[in-house]
């Protein structure tokens, strides 16, 4: 491959993790603490009702752990495309 | 020793250690000066990011706020975190890639227009002066409340301390300051939390308290929703705004967040775009400390605060209710004449705050002399659940000086932040890329440093005579940055098509249409139009939400428009490629 096809192979690969990592991100937080809160709420995690939860503490772990998925994800794929010098 | 003593001595001994940072960390170049020589660590960067960030009103007010809305105060939860998520995925390592000092910078190269430049700096500067402003006010209001000196000669304190930092060092200065003070705002901020948890739940950890049981075996959460519902107040944990607004709000907070002009310019100070994409990570694990800590807070907070006063004699509350409405901050009027504190759903004032008479009433209390007439008879203001917790909770008087020392720290270093992104945007956007490109690095720096004293001193001027739109408008900067700065970065980035005449369209039209919804719904303007009241809203936005709208406005106009318009020159299409990989990121430089 030419360094102008690898850099379109790398950057389509790159979209891919994009689109899942921002689905998960919009699922936990706008879906699991806003959309569907109520319908969560109805299960409960000890003395917290999970829409609620969601909405004030895991939305906000899922993003934390969200990033450092993405940096090892993409310091991977660097390096599968020599990107990493 | 007393807690006067104590503040002064833990703010005396943090305020020693900035100084000694800014005389080690001097700054010699414009590139020391804008982006920290551009060497700083991913570790200290996402502390300086997290500090920067956190702000007096994350510190001081957000516990209370959530407190006081319930499962409503999520959409500053989520929006002021979620917001990283965007930053680090879709922002920060391309703009490190592009290696330039500014979002200005981007904005005027990528679109290879000196109006889209200008356009940006304008919004930059709205922005940060209108965040800065509370900034200083938050310091003044600190000093006061603590140390018991004037709210003027507090912002003037405050105003001196960053001069020293933000003068000498610049971002050098301004970066390794942010780190200490990131370390003295998180200790304060867990100390009490830590304290309180163990005492109403038995989990030290205030994360795993807010879901425990109370004393009686029910679960805190269960006591706080059947307190409230007593109280005539909405259940704790259910909202009383629509879906969608919750929805509009929390979006427009998320990507005000990712837009706002100091915080992305703190990714140009690493060295590489891995470390970008890292230190990202690391400021939202930092930020997320206090985050997840802060609706801790406000369950433990509003629990004892129901239970303290809630039809209990006005002759037997603590120390602390009286320190407080000496303060003004609390106020109660006996209504039914019974001697006891009611505490219900409904406004205990007309008007904002209290007006308090010079006399006392016949329990001691002061009277005041714009009290409602419906049932409620408490005023409590919503910072005092952080400010006073650990008073409520009878913590050491250490403790109560370390949350001084910690709102000090968190309100400097977000004005430190800000002031920063103003002077660069005068010395380096205005005047070294449009006015006098020949001037040397050297004269750079001189104006960089004379245009920071100015930015100091104006925003001193707002902290102490607070235009009484500030409020509204740091709303309005999230709303701004949403509606400006965000699609013009992103469709900068991810759609290679896009041009200049899209681009600037869509920041213009978006910025123009989030003010007017501003000023329609919001602040009104003065003496021609009053707001217009809920019930007018489109589709039920509220305008602290229309920056979604307004955000989705901006994409589409530009969309449209640079797909009937010319495709942007080759060379600017070779920058979009460049930025899209990720090695060989020099250091960040003029050109």
């Amino acid at each position: 491959m030419d360094a102008k096809q690898t850099a379109k192979a790398y950057w389509k690969e790159n979209l891919k993790y994009l689109l899942l990592l921002l689905l998960i991100w919009f699922l936990v937080s706008y879906g699991a603490g806003i959309i569907f809160k109520d319908e969560l709420n109805t299960i409960r995690l000890g003395g917290v009702k999970l829409g609620f939860w969601f909405a004030q503490q895991g939305s906000i772990y899922v993003f934390v752990v969200l990033i450092f998925v993405y940096v090892r994800l993409m310091n991977a794929l660097d390096k599968k495309y020599g990107y990493n010098n | 020793m007393g807690v006067q003593v104590w503040t002064w001595i833990l703010v005396g001994i943090t305020f020693a250690i900035y100084f000694g940072i800014a005389i080690w960390a001097r700054a010699g170049s414009t590139k020391d000066f804008y982006v920290a020589g551009g060497g700083v660590s991913p570790l200290a960067n996402g502390l300086a990011t997290a500090a920067d960030w956190m702000s007096a009103a994350s510190f001081i007010s957000m516990a209370g706020i959530i407190s006081f809305s319930g499962y409503d105060g999520s959409v500053y939860l989520m929006g002021w975190t979620g917001g990283y998520v965007l930053l680090a995925l879709l922002l920060a390592p391309y703009l490190r890639k592009f290696g330039k000092f500014t979002v200005p910078d981007f904005i005027g190269d990528r679109y290879y227009s000196n109006t889209a430049r200008t356009v940006a700096v304008i919004c930059a500067l709205i922005v940060s002066f209108t965040y800065v402003a509370g900034q200083m006010r938050g310091v003044g209001i600190v000093f006061s409340q603590f140390l018991q000196v004037d709210i003027t000669l507090g912002v003037i304190i405050g105003m001196a301390v960053v001069l020293v930092f933000a003068f000498l060092g610049g971002m050098k200065g301004i970066t390794y300051t942010q780190v200490a003070q990131y370390c003295v705002l998180i200790f304060a901020f867990m100390v009490p939390a830590i304290f309180i948890s163990f005492q109403m739940t038995g989990s030290p950890i205030p994360q795993i308290g807010m879901g425990g049981k109370v004393e009686d075996g029910a679960y805190l959460l269960d006591k706080l929703d059947q307190l409230h519902t007593q109280l005539g107040f909405k259940a704790y944990t259910s909202g009383s705004k629509s879906t969608w607004d919750v929805f509009a709000i929390t979006l427009a907070l998320m990507v005000g967040t990712a837009g706002l002009p100091h915080v992305i310019v703190r990714f140009f100070t690493v060295p590489k775009v891995k470390d970008a994409r890292k230190s990202a990570g690391l400021a939202l694990l930092f930020i997320a400390i206090l985050y997840t800590t802060a609706p801790a807070i406000a369950v433990f907070s509003r629990t004892n605060l129901i239970e303290t006063v809630s039809n209990t004699a006005y002759k037997n509350m603590p120390q602390w209710f009286r320190n407080w409405e000496n303060t003004g901050l609390i106020a109660w009027t006996d209504k039914n004449n019974d001697g006891k504190i009611q505490y219900v759903n409904g406004a205990a004032l007309e008007g904002k705050t209290p007006m308090f008479l010079s006399e006392r009433g016949e329990h001691g209390q002061r009277v005041i002399s714009n009290s409602s007439t419906g049932p409620n008879e408490l005023y409590v203001d919503r910072d005092i659940m952080v400010l006073a917790n650990p008073e409520i909770a009878k913590l050491p008087d250490w403790v109560i000086a370390l949350v001084a020392a910690g709102g000090l720290a968190a309100a400097l270093s977000t004005a430190a932040g800000l002031l920063l992104v103003i002077s660069t945007s005068v010395s380096h956007d205005l005047i070294k890329k449009q006015l006098r490109p020949d001037i040397s690095d050297k004269a750079e720096l001189k104006i960089a440093r004379i245009s920071i004293v100015v930015a100091i001193i104006v925003a001193g001027i707002f902290g102490i005579y607070p235009p009484g739109f500030v409020a509204a408008v740091v709303a309005l900067a999230f709303g701004l940055a949403a509606a400006s700065f965000f699609p013009a970065i992103i469709l900068g980035i991810f759609d290679k098509r896009m041009n200049k005449e899209g681009a600037v369209a869509g920041m213009v039209v978006g910025t123009v249409l989030m003010l007017f919804y501003m000023v329609r719904f919001k602040t009104g303007l003065v003496g021609v139009l009053d707001p217009l009241p809920e019930s007018e809203w489109w589709f039920g936005t509220s305008p602290e939400g229309f920056g979604t709208v307004a955000m989705l406005v901006n994409v589409v106009i530009a969309v449209v428009i640079s797909r009937v318009t010319p495709a942007p020159p080759a060379s600017v299409q070779d920058i979009v490629e460049n930025i899209r990989i990720p090695s060989g990121a020099g250091q960040a430089s003029t050109h």
